[in-house]
């Protein structure tokens, strides 16, 4: 089941540096919203804060109708999947045992089970994959098994930092489009961290623009490029269309 | 729990390493242990103090061969020897640092009472009435160099001496009774003074390396390379006559013992002692049959004696691996020991270490420093280390394990520190944020993928371990570095490799062992595949987009 986000007026420092800045989204069930901006505009940040992976100086974090603070992080981040750019996956453990940690952790009886339907759902059955150890495996096939892990205890979020970053072109564009499919049939909340505004759009109805720490718009795709809110998001939307006339040329 | 091979293995592993400990401890009724320096007639004079005494019903621990001065003594202040020879004016200089008006200085039974009251006083120990004989230092050179320099005295030494290069052991180097009080009273002035061990300055003289040595006036190598022992003529060596010390708790523990060790007080004479000397240095000759010969000549022991040392022959004349086969039982009993001392060092340290490095990978403000510091008692040599052991821990093998795992921790606690502090750190973050505990991160991430650098360590400690325990034998811990220091002591290059090889094959062997232990815990995905291969395996990477990729470039 589908659980909703937010976060309201959000700020955080490391040291001296301002990471996030009176920062605020809002994430409806079931909804899939992206964070975009450089590195260093806070969006990984902000995104951690929901796992509580980063305790926020100010400002309020919810999963549901619960602030996170009431929540043991550990019970927290086992009910919310989590992808990062370089999958993360344990290289000791085979891939079935990689996918079904989850689950094993949340005691679920049929953990192996579990772990097997994840894994067709990526694309990777279980029967020809599971055994593996993850060099065994391409970048994308990891990148795919790493999306099985952080699904295969049906959780109601999901936390994607990068995680088709480091993927060559081909790979990324499959992996997007089976993202895309995936998260319609789970019907799970995502929010999705990237520097690309194209897999922002394509991934996500609601983009949100981050820079150094503040949020510089926050809207669908449609209305960025029909009202861009400051000249900062108006370049992105500038540059990324750029980039797509220089591939059409 | 399934038994796969590797459980059975490991198993096996833990619970042998667990009997050892017991077999150490096994009790024993209380013999004389008696102690030796590690030269030629201190371990015969010992071996002698031990026959008599087994002649005389009491039981035996032999501890031959304990360091130097420092060492020995400090093992009987401890009580943890009983007995060991030593001379008296080594106690005069070398131990009370006393000096005696010129009257009495010479006169040797004025040396002895001043020494013996005071060792009374200050130390409880007991000095037994000397055996007879002096073994002084005696200056020597060749007879070519005497007649060349016209050399006699001392005096006429110092007057050539700028023209002579000498070789001294480090002892006499460092002695007040000896270069340092030579070069004040005589003016000695050598060319060049170079430290030579025991066993070679002889060679060294007669090769011309060198043209004057320290020695002891009882050597059996003064004889054999004709020498000339220069005259003290203004008497600054003291009086060095040979007697047994005795711990002070050694009559009222073991009533009875000190009365057959003075059978021997007053029955051995210079020109016998120089005899004997020769036989086991320049004969090479064993020590227990020479030993036993002379107790029996001396009426003291009877002719059959029961402990086996006339099965001992001379093996002179005989090939090493004879020598080698003709002493296996004890190189078995001396492996076994040295097996011991490493394997209860390495666990111990493998205990404390590795839990210290996962500490400090938490609290990594503190890991340099704390490293560091174990570090530092790495650069500590083994035998200074042994040494500071003795007030503490007496001698024996206790000292010598924590001397030996002292020396083990640093590796291992830099090896895990290392290896946890720096393992896959991709996998561990996504572990954290997908809801593990910091332990079962530990046990599941951190502490597999770090095993091979823990192994290296643990690896490295060993083969340390193995080297550093020979030199357990100059506290009396027993082990293969027995042969070696007394090989040393009585330049006998087969006894030394007697020791040294297998020690050497011991290193190899424990290396071994422990290449398998960590083939047994690598990561699943680095561990080589022992029974079966799967070609499963091979195909995914040669099909992999990434490799086709990386090929296209």
């Amino acid at each position: 089941m589908p659980i909703s986000l937010a976060a309201r007026n959000v700020s955080h420092r490391f040291g001296n540096v301002v990471a996030l800045e009176d920062a605020s989204i809002d994430v409806p069930a079931g909804r899939a919203t992206a964070l975009v901006g450089e590195s260093g505009s806070g969006k990984t940040t902000l995104l951690r804060c929901f796992n509580r992976l980063v305790e926020p100086e100010h400002g309020q974090v919810m999963v549901g109708d619960q602030d996170v603070r009431t929540q043991s992080p550990v019970l927290l981040r086992r009910g919310i999947g989590y992808v990062q750019q370089h999958g993360g996956l344990l290289p000791h453990w085979r891939v079935l045992r990689n996918v079904g940690l989850v689950p094993t952790l949340q005691h679920m009886s049929d953990s192996a089970q579990a772990a097997r339907r994840a894994l067709e759902l990526v694309g990777l059955p279980a029967a020809q994959f599971g055994s593996r150890f993850p060099h065994e495996l391409s970048g994308g096939q990891r990148q795919r098994v790493a999306l099985a892990r952080s699904i295969a205890a049906r959780p109601g979020v999901i936390l994607l930092d990068e995680p088709f970053g480091a993927l060559d072109a081909i790979s990324r564009a499959e992996l997007q489009e089976s993202f895309d499919n995936l998260r319609h049939d789970l019907t799970v909340t995502t929010l999705l961290v990237t520097h690309d505004l194209a897999e922002a759009g394509r991934l996500a109805e609601e983009v949100v623009v981050m820079r150094k720490g503040r949020i510089e718009q926050r809207g669908s795709m449609r209305d960025l490029i029909r009202a861009p809110a400051t000249d900062y998001v108006a370049r992105l939307i500038e540059r990324a269309r750029a980039g797509l006339e220089a591939l059409r040329a | 729990m399934r038994l796969t091979p590797r459980r059975i293995l490991l198993i096996g592993v833990i619970s042998l390493a667990g009997a050892i400990p017991a077999a150490l401890c096994a009790q024993r009724q209380r013999p004389v242990v008696v102690a030796s320096k590690p030269f030629g007639e201190s371990y015969l004079l010992a071996e002698m103090f031990s026959q008599v005494l087994e002649s005389r019903g009491f039981s035996v621990e032999r501890k031959p061969g304990l360091g130097a001065t420092e060492i020995a003594f400090g093992a009987l202040r401890t009580d943890a020897i009983d007995v060991y020879p030593e001379y008296t004016g080594t106690g005069l200089i070398a131990i009370l640092h006393d000096t005696l008006p010129d009257s009495l200085a010479a006169d040797p039974r004025a040396v002895f009472a001043h020494v013996a009251s005071r060792f009374a006083d200050l130390y409880h120990v007991r000095w037994l009435p000397p055996l007879g004989f002096q073994n002084t230092y005696a200056i020597a050179v060749t007879r070519s160099t005497a007649n060349r320099y016209h050399l006699r005295t001392l005096s006429d030494l110092a007057r050539e001496s700028p023209h002579l290069t000498a070789g001294f052991t480090a002892d006499f180097i460092g002695r007040s009774d000896g270069l340092v009080g030579l070069s004040r009273v005589y003016g000695l002035r050598p060319r060049a003074v170079r430290p030579l061990a025991p066993a070679v300055k002889y060679q060294a003289l007669a090769a011309g390396a060198v043209d004057v040595i320290d020695g002891y006036s009882t050597d059996g190598l003064l004889a054999r390379y004709d020498l000339v022992t220069l005259v003290d003529d203004k008497h600054f060596f003291p009086p060095y006559e040979a007697a047994g010390l005795v711990s002070g708790r050694l009559d009222s523990q073991i009533p009875g013992a000190t009365a057959a060790l003075t059978l021997l007080s007053g029955r051995l004479d210079e020109t016998t002692m120089r005899q004997l000397n020769r036989r086991v240095e320049v004969d090479g000759e064993d020590i227990k049959k020479v030993a036993s010969d002379e107790l029996i000549a001396l009426g003291l022991v009877g002719s059959v004696s029961g402990h086996g040392v006339r099965g001992v022959q001379s093996v002179q004349h005989s090939g090493f691996w004879r020598y080698l086969w003709d002493r296996r039982a004890t190189l078995a009993a001396l492996t076994v020991r040295h097996l011991e001392l490493v394997a209860l060092a390495l666990l111990t340290a493998v205990i404390v270490a590795v839990p210290l490095g996962l500490g400090l990978e938490r609290t990594r403000r503190i890991a340099e420093p704390t490293i560091g510091a174990l570090g530092v008692l790495q650069t500590i040599p083994s035998i200074a280390l042994l040494a500071f052991m003795i007030p503490v821990l007496g001698v024996g093998v206790v000292p010598a394990l924590v001397a030996l795992w002292l020396y083990a921790l640093y590796p291992i606690a830099r090896g895990t520190y290392t290896g946890v502090r720096d393992a896959d750190p991709d996998a561990v973050a996504a572990a954290e944020a997908l809801g593990t505990t910091p332990t079962q991160r530990l046990l599941w991430v951190r502490l597999p993928l770090a095993a091979p650098v823990i192994m290296a360590g643990i690896r490295t400690a060993a083969v340390i371990t193995v080297g550093a325990a020979t030199l357990a034998a100059f506290i009396g811990a027993g082990g293969l570095g027995e042969p070696i220091v007394a090989g040393l002591a009585l330049a006998d290059t087969r006894m030394i490799l007697s020791g040294a090889l297998p020690a050497a094959a011991l290193a190899l062997a424990v290396d071994g062992v422990l290449a398998i232990v960590e083939l047994l815990v690598a990561p699943a995905h680095r561990r080589k595949r022992l029974w079966r291969r799967r070609t499963e395996d091979t195909e995914a990477i040669s099909t992999s987009p990434q490799v086709a990729s990386t090929t296209r470039q």
